[in-house]
């Protein structure tokens, strides 16, 4: 028993050795850490498009799916700092005090964070996309293609990613139809298929003609085909799971901030950063316009997604006001990061209450 | 020819030796998998049983991953060996680290070496008032223990939910599902420099010898096993079934109850919304693998455990997808399912000569 310890303790010393002896004189190599499978065609299924770019711009990369954000999150990113790998993406909100951990202990390697606002350490980066932007697309879609006035919206969990999308949704859905209104339903799983197809067809139920969701399953998409109600697909085109329903789907385009990212960290000129970006920047991208909408519209979306892109058009522009009547943006102004960061107040025309 | 016989009394030697069959079995199986998968069978699984624990380091968290299931399985062999189906370890868990989290919080920013204590009070009868539940109701109302225990899980997590998302939520933390994190002096001491293991351990082996002490030097272990065997025996016996229920339920509720105070003033130092990849039920196997016997449930939550830990290792090394994990787990409980029918039947060889 002994012996085999020392030989197998011995054996994976020289692996890990001839691991990090063959990382150094190679080229970079990137790790990421998924929180589900990458087959989920949501949220992992496009950090892992992601990742295959930067395999394909010539840099090894490896992935470990399913880590949960317990007690687990942190041996796999010590075995991933361990082992030869120079940055490692965590890509999930709850890695977030893992990662600064880590990060301490492997000043060397770097870390980068998706979706959180902890950086305790120079060797660790955030980084998240301004879906809001897309959804204010979605919105402007939502707003001129409803009959029915009513719009229905799947969430998530009510934190501000959440909450500024149901308002960035609700202004541009206003802004072209002052008549409407949406509806939530908090599902309160960012996955689990059965319960977000409940919760379409409860909205479906109350009159919603289109749905909106926060929420990564391909679950409503197919309830509203089914219901023949529009809806619009996350993360990733879903329009081959309900070519009728899909309007157009907002996805997460990782790869060019990926590639950029891990060719910095090859060429040394890699720096401690907190990037937002949106569809300027291509990490938020609108998929195909359907040919549902009419000519008119689709021309509009178009207008609206390149004035987004260059500025012109900001989603939270003033005058923007609560559900109680209160000022939160004056005219004229836009709502700074800040603001955008810790919005946990619906707008006008949404309704019901957040949960607490 | 071959021949199926029964046995007289189920094989004493057959009953410890079938565990070690089922993991035996479940590797030449698991072998088979990756060599369908396209993998070398044997580097494959040396990647998931060797390399995770071949240092210090990797040791350390093999006894770190296996100290929740070893003190859940040790509670749970209480209810399972005197007929009490508990299933609901992991929402006793999490209901646990509710209430010691909860406490954990009023002392946010304090120190003091009675702080601790009170923490891990907590998590046991956080953990002990969630497992009366089912046991009340099973004792008074005569209600399925199995269907009780297991839907408490559900509600425990969303209780859990509703906490770190509103009430308790880090005020701080942009309304992150997340709570502060806990004062030093809340946190379970670790045990060495750089390792995560802590003084958690020390309370899985306490339960280890006290449940040796209670299943074979007390009365009360010996009305366990009789109500096990036969709950007939048992009333005709005179025991008192209704107190035994409740006892054996309060046990492994204090258990998992401590499992979780383990993880989130461990490893974690926080409640969020995930603070148990499914102990509680990895856990059952666990009881089971280790022949509800206390030393046998040491050897299995370190075999469940590393089946955890060799997942992420493969996956790393060789891109072999970490839910085989997961299988290797399922596969352990079927066959040793499968190879309990050895303790009931023999097989015989009979020679067509004589």
């Amino acid at each position: 028993m002994h012996k085999f310890l020392i030989r197998s303790f011995v054996s994976s010393l020289v692996l890990i050795f001839t691991l990090t002896v063959a990382a150094v004189a190679k080229d970079v190599k990137a790790a990421f850490v998924y929180i589900g499978p990458t087959g989920d065609h949501g949220w992992t299924y496009q950090h892992d498009v992601g990742r295959k770019a930067v395999e394909a711009a010539g840099f090894k990369t490896t992935y470990v799916e399913g880590v949960p954000e317990s007690a687990d999150a942190e041996r796999v990113l010590r075995q991933l700092a361990n082992s030869g790998h120079d940055v490692i993406f965590t890509t999930s909100f709850g890695y977030m005090n893992p990662t600064n951990k880590v990060a301490k202990e492997f000043p060397n390697v770097k870390f980068e964070h998706a979706t959180g606002y902890k950086r305790e350490h120079p060797n660790v980066s955030t980084y998240a996309a301004r879906f809001y932007e897309g959804r204010t697309i979605l919105g402007t879609i939502a707003g001129t293609m409803t009959k029915s006035n009513v719009i229905g919206y799947v969430a998530s969990f009510p934190i501000p990613e959440v909450i500024r999308g149901i308002n960035s949704f609700t202004l541009a859905a206003q802004k072209v139809n002052p008549n409407i209104k949406t509806k939530i339903v908090w599902a309160f799983t960012w996955y689990d298929p059965g319960k977000e197809a409940e919760a379409a067809k409860a909205l479906i139920d109350q009159g919603a003609d289109v749905i909106a969701q926060h929420t990564d399953s391909t679950a409503i998409v197919q309830m509203a085909e089914k219901a023949g109600v529009y809806a619009f697909g996350q993360a990733s085109d879903m329009d081959k799971f309900a070519p009728k329903a899909v309007l157009t789907s907002v996805e997460n385009n990782w790869g060019p901030y990926y590639v950029d990212r891990v060719k910095a960290v090859a060429n040394g000129t890699w720096s401690q950063k907190d990037t937002w970006h949106g569809i300027g920047d291509g990490m938020v991208v609108i998929s195909d316009l359907d040919s549902q909408m009419p000519a008119d519209l689709r021309s509009k979306v178009k207008k609206l997604q390149a004035d987004l892109a260059s500025g012109k058009v900001h989603s939270f522009t003033g005058p923007i006001y609560d559900q109680k009547g209160n000022l939160m943006v004056a005219e004229g102004k836009t709502a700074d990061d800040g603001m955008l960061a810790g919005m946990m107040t619906y707008v006008k025309g949404v309704e019901g209450d957040i949960p607490k | 020819m071959i021949k199926i016989v029964k046995r007289d009394q189920p094989s004493r030697a057959i009953f410890f030796f079938t565990p070690v069959l089922a993991i035996f079995l479940t590797l030449v199986a698991g072998g088979l998998i990756f060599f369908i998968l396209g993998f070398k069978p044997f580097e494959a699984l040396k990647f998931f049983f060797i390399v995770p624990i071949a240092d210090k380091y990797g040791f350390s968290e093999l006894l770190l991953k296996a100290t929740p299931l070893c003190l859940i399985a040790i509670g749970l062999s209480f209810c399972f060996k005197s007929n009490n189906w508990n299933i609901g370890a992991e929402g006793q868990l999490t209901f646990g680290a509710i209430v010691s989290g909860g406490v954990a919080l009023l002392f946010y920013e304090q120190e003091g070496f009675y702080i601790l204590p009170i923490v891990i009070l907590a998590g046991a009868i956080g953990g002990m008032l969630y497992a009366s539940i089912p046991a009340i109701l099973k004792t008074y109302f005569n209600t399925n223990e199995i269907l009780v225990s297991l839907m408490l899980v559900y509600v425990s997590k969303l209780i859990l939910d509703y906490l770190v998302v509103g009430p308790w939520s880090n005020p701080e933390g942009f309304n992150f599902p997340e709570t502060r994190q806990f004062s030093d002096s809340a946190k379970l001491p670790l045990l060495f420099e750089g390792l995560r293991i802590h003084a958690g351990i020390f309370l899985a082996l306490a339960a280890v010898v006290i449940s040796w002490f209670v299943f074979y030097k007390t009365y009360l272990g010996f009305q366990m096993k009789v109500s096990g065997f036969s709950l007939k025996t048992a009333k005709y016996a005179g025991y008192k079934g209704k107190k035994m229920i409740i006892l054996v339920f309060l046990i492994s509720g204090a258990c998992a109850g401590l499992a979780g105070v383990g993880e989130i003033t461990g490893p974690i130092g926080q409640l969020h919304r995930e603070i148990s990849p499914d102990y509680g039920f990895t856990a059952i196997i666990v009881a089971f693998l280790g022949r509800l016997h206390p030393v046998g449930i040491i050897f299995a939550s370190l075999v469940v455990a590393i089946t955890y830990l060799g997942a992420e290792t493969a996956q790393i090394f060789m891109q072999i997808p970490k839910y085989t994990g997961q299988v290797f787990q399922g596969m352990i409980l079927f066959f040793l399912l499968a190879s309990d029918y050895l303790l009931f039947f023999k097989i015989k060889f009979i020679g067509l000569k004589k």
